[in-house]
């Protein structure tokens, strides 16, 4: 039995390893059902070297890097996606079976490790056997050797069994890993290849044959494989499949086969490698007990932790916390980023010569690098809850627990913990649904995200409830602007749950695929994988979405600034270093007025008359693109007044005293709520698009979001403001 | 509890028996989520929840089945009683 004996970090060898895998390295691929620990293993093997990628055609992340083995040598290891099956339905289960044969884009593995639950053995068998029945080189990590408690499975009978070797260790604790390595090291020589085990039925085994003569020549060899690949097609093609690059030929074949077959074949299928499992199951183990003691304290702890009472007390109490760390704790480092950049934007304009080069640089790159790095604390910090939440097995009862709500705006359980995030702000939120397995929900998720109020709508809200609502009480007690700004946290939030249920009917329709939620066994979440995730989240955005929002702010301050007023000391306006918008010395009003995004402002005032706002405004919506609240300082750049966003009492007044031609006076209450209507809807959020780009890796799903909540604001703006005056408001 | 049959569109039926629910696994209800929906099933040592509408389609008989889901005493569906 392979052991727990001195283990050496693999990891320390491989840090000098180069990040690009030279196609020479030998191809591992890891292979398991969800909740393994198989990307806990693929750390441990790769340790600091790991590259995010992506697979071919889908938005499913490729984890790769490279491992150091014993003799030396460097071999490359993909964490393939966790999965019960390698049978498909869609292209991302596909990726299993693609990448296992390297098929298509995907370059053949040199050894599959097919990482099991020791707990979980019978489960994880059937996956197993799928693999042995393609006959690629394979050995199995038997991992959570620790919690399979007293009577852990014994590798030897496993060995026997499937033919290969079998390596018993626990990734989280680091046990066995240079067995493991060892293991792998040999058998990329010996090539360890597993037989066929199941028996099926001689009538299904005759329709494989049949179904075999119409898979593509290269898969036809070995005859077994072949068979293999014929159960694959019949219990993975359908009609209604989403499957990519199948044959054509194998796909009518196979559609004809099972529309004349009368025979249950899924059922046979399945059934008979159950069967093997159950069978053989009993030798694995020297005492069948029933369950571990682990899964035992954690039904226990269930009952508290899923209880109608304490369950949610205990829920509502962890979503506090979150919410609150994001929303508030958050705040301090955000205000040290924003710092900072002032600071480096200040002494920079007193280091270089006036001019555009300087502006340039202070008011495009050093605050575009700002916008860009204040997302950092409430991105790590997110992704520092969900660490732990996903770790410690909590995740999985929110979703358990927030199902019945979720699932009536077709929306997956696990979007919650998203949702509630685009509380605070949308572009953390949005790089959360990653929590959630299959695209469709995702998408759906990160659609609405953006609808929450985020905390970036705050200073817009308080502006304009400040300047254009009286402050009286209504019936002499309910104070109106509070309850406006209340109001206005409800209407968004209703607005979102209906757009969930409606775009999830129409546009991000999709196959409905019924909910399964695994509820895997309470264990102490581990820092060092948090950290990793934390790391691996803010490096891919830096990287990914940084760039956008970096050229996004540049291109505003374009827009802004040129063509370049006379004088000299116009300042460009704000394209602010983001969450507040610093706003840059005191600019007169013709500055931005004659800018591009002045005269756009103007261009477009026509289209925003029937809601009410001007060009002023028009020119606010433009600069709010780069934040929202850079709409304050922006309308205080229109207005000449300095550092709106400081002290918006100057602004507020000027607002308050703005008349029209005809002395009326030109900002009504009507016109503010349509306002705040327009703010809590539209798309103003470069980031929020930068992150959706990010995430779909397509420019199509954030043109549509840009464009559906646009269009909405707009409707939803234009009937209020029409209803509102036609009522005589 | 035994499966006795498991019903319901094919790709999703396919998946609840790759999950180890074929005919004659022993499979526990072993609650329901405070709203109502989803349930907790105990199949092969594993605690797996599904919602009620999808449970509804695993047909499950007490005591033993043939595991080709053949005698059937008093088969029960998981619809009727969830007073867990």
């Amino acid at each position: 039995m392979a052991s727990t004996t001195t283990d050496r970090d693999p990891t320390s060898t491989s840090t000098t390893s180069s990040h690009e895998a030279a196609p020479a390295q030998p191809l591992v691929l890891l292979v398991g059902n969800p909740n393994t620990g198989k990307t806990t293993l693929f750390n441990r093997l790769t340790g600091q070297n790991a590259r995010i990628g992506n697979y071919p055609g889908v938005t499913v992340e490729r984890r790769s890097g490279s491992s150091r083995l014993d003799g030396n040598r460097l071999v490359e290891v993909v964490d393939l996606p966790g999965t019960y099956s390698l049978s498909a339905r869609s292209a991302e289960e596909q990726i299993a079976l693609w990448a296992v044969l390297g098929q298509g884009q995907y370059r053949a593995p040199d050894l599959c490790v097919f990482v099991a639950d020791a707990s979980q053995l019978s489960r994880n068998l059937y996956l197993a056997l799928q693999l042995a029945e393609l006959g690629l080189p394979l050995i199995v990590a038997l991992n959570m050797i620790d919690e399979a408690g007293e009577n852990p499975p014994n590798t030897a009978a496993i060995e026997q069994l499937l033919g290969v070797p079998c390596v018993a260790l626990s990734a989280r604790r680091g046990s066995g890993i240079s067995a493991l390595l060892a293991a792998m090291e040999r058998a990329l020589v010996e090539k360890p290849t597993p037989r066929p085990l199941v028996s099926y039925p001689p009538e299904l085994l005759a329709d494989a044959e049949e179904l075999s003569a119409s898979l593509p020549a290269a898969l036809r060899q070995p005859a077994s494989r072949a068979r293999a690949l014929a159960l694959w097609a019949l219990t993975s093609i359908e009609e209604d499949d989403e499957l990519t690059e199948i044959d054509p030929g194998l796909r009518a074949a196979t559609l004809a086969l099972r529309r004349a077959s009368r025979r249950d074949l899924d059922h046979e299928v399945i059934a008979a490698r159950y069967s093997f499992i159950d069978e053989h199951l009993p030798k694995l183990y020297r005492r069948l007990d029933r369950h571990p003691r682990k899964r035992a304290l954690s039904e226990r702890a269930d009952r508290i932790v899923l209880h109608p009472l304490w369950g949610f007390g205990l829920f509502m109490l962890v979503m506090l916390v979150l919410f609150q760390s994001l929303f508030s704790w958050s705040d301090p480092a955000i205000s040290l980023i924003e710092d900072a950049f002032a600071w480096l934007q200040g002494g920079l304009t007193t280091l270089l010569p006036a001019g555009i080069f300087r502006d340039f640089v202070t008011q495009g790159l050093v605050s575009g690098v700002g916008n860009v790095l204040v997302f950092l604390p409430q991105i790590l910090l997110l992704f520092f809850f969900i660490g732990l939440l996903e770790d410690s097995g909590y995740m999985a009862r929110v979703a358990y627990l927030m199902d019945r709500i979720m699932k009536s705006l077709g929306l997956h359980g696990r979007a919650f913990v998203p949702m509630l995030s685009g509380f605070a702000c949308a572009v953390p939120a949005i790089l959360a649904t990653r929590t959630m397995e299959r695209q469709r929900d995702r998408l759906l998720t990160m659609l609405v995200i953006p609808l929450m109020t985020c905390s970036a709508r705050l200073p817009v809200y308080t502006l304009i409830i400040g300047a254009l609502f009286p402050p009286t009480r209504a019936f002499g007690f309910l104070p109106v602007q509070g309850l406006l700004m209340v109001g206005m946290y409800l209407f968004a939030t209703v607005l979102t749950l209906l757009s969930a249920g409606v775009l999830g009917r129409t546009v991000v329709k999709g196959r409905k695929v019924p909910l399964i939620l695994e509820l895997p066994p309470y264990r102490l979440p581990s820092l060092r994988g948090t950290l990793k995730m934390m790391w691996e989240r803010a490096t891919v955005f830096l990287k990914e979405a940084g760039t956008v929002i970096l050229a996004c702010t540049v291109a505003l301050w374009v827009l802004l600034s040129f063509p370049r007023a006379p004088e000299p000391a116009a300042a460009p306006p704000a394209v602010a270093a983001s969450h507040t918008g610093s706003a840059p010395a005191s600019a007169p009003p013709s500055s931005i007025a004659q800018s591009y995004g002045g005269r756009l402002g103007h261009a477009i005032e026509p289209a925003l008359k029937p809601l009410g706002f001007d060009w002023k405004i028009g020119v606010g919506l433009i600069g709010a693109f780069a934040a929202r609240e850079v709409f304050v300082a922006t309308l205080g750049l229109v207005y000449g007044i300095d550092a709106a966003d400081d002290d918006a009492t100057p602004l507020r007044d000027r607002l308050r005293a703005e008349t029209r031609a005809d002395g009326e006076a030109a900002y009504t209450p009507l016109m503010g709520l349509s306002l705040l209507i327009f703010f809590a809807i539209s798309c103003q959020c470069m980031s929020t698009l930068a992150a959706v780009k990010r995430e779909t890796k397509s420019y199509r799903w954030p043109a549509f979001m840009f464009a559906y909540m646009t269009g909405l604001a707009y409707l939803l703006s234009f009937t209020v403001f029409q209803v509102g005056r036609l009522l005589g408001f | 509890m035994q499966v006795v049959r498991v019903a319901g569109h094919s790709s999703f039926r396919r998946r609840l028996m790759e999950l180890g629910l074929v005919p004659g696994t022993r499979v526990e209800l072993v609650r329901v989520a405070p709203l109502g929906d989803p349930v907790e099933l105990l199949v092969r040592g594993a605690s797996l929840s599904i919602r009620k509408a999808e449970a509804g389609e695993i047909e499950v008989a007490q005591g033993s089945v043939s595991p080709a889901g053949k005698p059937v005493p008093k088969a029960v569906g998981f619809e009727p009683d969830l007073s867990v």
